[in-house]
């Protein structure tokens, strides 16, 4: 068994790779539900984002149409999630479940031809860098530029929500609908905008499994992670640095749980196996505790339908 | 005379939809586990699907079912909708398939690798393929540097322990001082974690990666990182053209088209079948080239020798963990056995997750 310092390293750098897209997601839809909008959505925009992403690749052969018809591409199916939750005003747990369904119906179908296609190689930045520096390396560089946007974006999401006007706007549409129509707020306008940016996010989350972390297509890849995203940004008590820190658990967990298998430790797998769920709600439990806090953040008026009376 | 005339046509009617019925109505139906875009084991079942409908026989399916109470909704919902003979091609549709075979008598039900036949419409079969396993861990055994075997396993089930003591007696032969490392991931498919499990397992030192799981992103993974593998229930060489030492491939197709036209004329019958590399139902990818004409030349061989019987897959003498013997010098393990197999070979690490 190899525990040296460098290999620490190593798996430090694994951990945070698999924990990208539950990043991206989770900070996507915390700003979804910060206006007030739950959107269950989340597995079924991360699938398309990653066929669309695939697609695109496969097609222009260019990685940055890639990324960005992702995310636009995640925009595009969250819209339908807008448009029937804010204009018709459909219920919002519904409204999202079915677009899950829908996204990996879709997906799916969409998918048909591309099955099969080895995935093109993604560069990653300072690749030398990485190799030189004994555990810092393989920590700080030698990845891809979607993980060092997901691992900023919970930090500029908190700036975001604390320190701008816009995210004070997000935020009062959010814990109460009227008093902000009231004064003279669009809330509509701005849960579109929420729900939009959520989309993209999601998408983005989805390209980075289907042209990253495993570069291929195939059927229902996002395997739940949409799920796990959405109870992170709960039992992260809708705050951006707690969603990071879950994330890092979870992937954290994951991962060693797999190389204590393969170690050879004497653990039931069964409850290995169940680790990271347990690790990730305790700890994101504990570290939550201020009540007043949780009140804070919590947007009060989630997944209540709004109109204004006219 | 009105009487007779209501006679003959209540019975032309009759005949007519009686024949109707045992013809042109009639359906297979399939259950899958996984999505039929996986490229590994619910693909090989599409293509046997493919093969029933191109012999001129309507079929519908069902993809991505869970194993559970939702298998057996599924399985009614067929069965219900008209469907005269009906597979479900996963282990754990196992207790749904013979619940839902009780309450249809008529309709007729295949189970593929698992050994509950409650009724008499529900027939099982699988595929021998472990033999396949045997040939990948004589490879594995020769080609590793590390002497460390990688082994990505699904859930605690007979076909999956079968496969890991199969590879790892094999690989023992040829090279005595192999250990096999063995991570669970309790899924049939999930390439993120799969790929996760491959990359902790090479970074423990396995220079050989085998998955007895379905997506192709483990395959893949050990391509990055320059080590063997090899493909899972269709030919993944695509994926991993330098990694991939061989595939184990399942061909289903042939046994579904003979059930579906047993059944459809009327011939179908209660079975257990348990087909392998002499029938067809398992059949090995292309051999990389890398692994060198000799070694080449000897797999083939040793896949000669168990299509046709000569060797045998479990020849004893052969230990559990503790060192008690359980298959007796000079002797094979019989099928009974090797359908229950629930404890592994000497040689291998770790505990069996109960």
């Amino acid at each position: 068994m190899s525990l040296d310092i460098s290999f620490i390293g190593i798996l430090i750098g694994s951990i945070m790779a698999s924990s990208v897209p539950l990043i991206l997601a989770a900070s996507g839809e915390l700003i979804t539900e910060r206006s007030g909008v739950l959107n269950l959505g989340v597995e079924g925009m991360m699938i398309i984002g990653a066929i669309s992403g695939f697609a695109l690749m496969v097609i222009t052969d260019n990685l940055f149409i890639a990324i960005v018809g992702s995310m636009f591409s995640g925009v595009i199916i969250s819209l339908i999630f807008g448009f029937l939750t804010q204009s018709l005003l459909t219920n919002h747990v519904a409204t999202g479940l079915a677009l899950t369904i829908f996204g990996i119906g879709l997906s799916a179908m969409l998918g048909k031809n591309f099955v099969g296609i080895p995935g093109k190689e993604f560069p990653i930045l300072f690749s030398s860098l990485r190799e030189s520096i004994p555990f810092f390396g393989p920590i700080l560089f030698g990845h891809s530029i979607v993980l060092y946007f997901a691992f900023a974006l919970p930090f500029l999401t908190n700036y975001f929500l604390k320190k701008t006007k816009l995210g004070l706007v997000v935020r009062a549409v959010g814990d109460s609908p009227v008093s902000a129509s009231n004064q003279g707020i669009n809330v509509i306008t701005v849960r579109y905008c929420c729900i939009l940016y959520g989309g993209a996010m999601c998408g983005l989350a989805g390209a980075y499994l289907s042209l990253i972390y495993t570069p291929q297509w195939i059927e229902n890849m996002t395997a739940g992670r949409g799920w796990i995203a959405l109870a992170l940004v709960v039992f992260a008590t809708w705050s951006p640095i707690k969603v990071l820190i879950g994330a890092l658990i979870f992937g954290g967990i994951t991962i060693l749980q797999l190389h204590m298998q393969a170690i050879g430790f004497r653990i039931p797998v069964q409850f290995l196996s169940a680790l990271p769920y347990l690790m990730t709600i305790i700890v994101l439990v504990v570290i939550s505790r201020d009540s007043r806090k949780i009140k804070l953040n919590t947007p009060t008026s989630l997944g209540r339908i709004f109109y204004k009376e006219k | 005379m009105y009487k007779n005339f209501f006679r003959y046509l209540i019975s032309a009617i009759f005949l007519l939809g009686f024949s109707v019925n045992s013809n042109a109505d009639f359906k297979v139906g399939f259950v899958y586990v996984g999505p039929t875009g996986d490229h590994g084991w619910t693909f090989q079942h599409h293509e046997g699907r493919n093969a029933v409908e191109a012999a001129g026989i309507k079929t519908t399916f069902v993809e991505s079912v869970p194993e559970g109470a939702d298998a057996e909704r599924v399985i009614r919902q067929l069965a219900q909708s008209g469907h005269d003979l009906i597979f479900t091609t996963s282990f754990g549709y196992m207790d749904p398939t013979n619940k839902v075979a009780k309450d249809f008598p008529n309709v007729k039900f295949e189970h593929a690798t698992g050994y509950k036949r409650e009724h008499s419409n529900v027939s099982t079969y699988s595929a021998r393929f472990y033999e396949g396993r045997t040939l990948l861990g004589h490879i594995a055994g020769k080609m590793t540097k590390t002497n460390t075997i990688g082994y990505i396993a699904s859930f605690p089930i007979p076909e999956v322990i079968r496969g890991i003591n199969a590879m790892t007696l094999a690989a023992q032969k040829v090279n005595p001082n192999i250990k096999t490392k063995i991570v669970w991931v309790f899924t049939w498919y999930d390439p993120g974690k799969e790929a996760e499990a491959a990359q902790a397992l090479i970074d423990q030192g396995a220079d050989v990666i085998m998955q007895h799981t379905d997506s192709t992103a483990p395959v893949q993974t050990a391509e990055k990182a320059g080590v063997w593998s090899f493909g899972q229930a269709s030919d993944m060489q695509r994926f991993a053209p330098k990694s991939i030492l061989t595939s184990i491939i399942d061909d289903w197709a042939p046994y579904y088209v003979e059930r579906a036209i047993a059944a459809r004329d009327g011939t179908w019958n209660q079975q257990d079948t348990w087909h392998g590399l002499k029938e067809g139902m398992v059949a090995m990818g292309p051999y990389n080239s890398a692994m060198g004409a000799d070694l080449v030349k000897e797999v083939e061989q040793l896949q000669k020798d168990l299509a046709s019987g000569k060797v045998h897959s479990f020849t004893g003498p052969i230990y559990d963990q503790k060192g008690n013997i359980l298959v007796a010098e000079g002797k094979v393990a019989d099928d009974g056995m090797l359908a229950g197999m629930s404890v592994y070979v000497k040689g291998v690490e770790g505990d069996i997750p109960k």
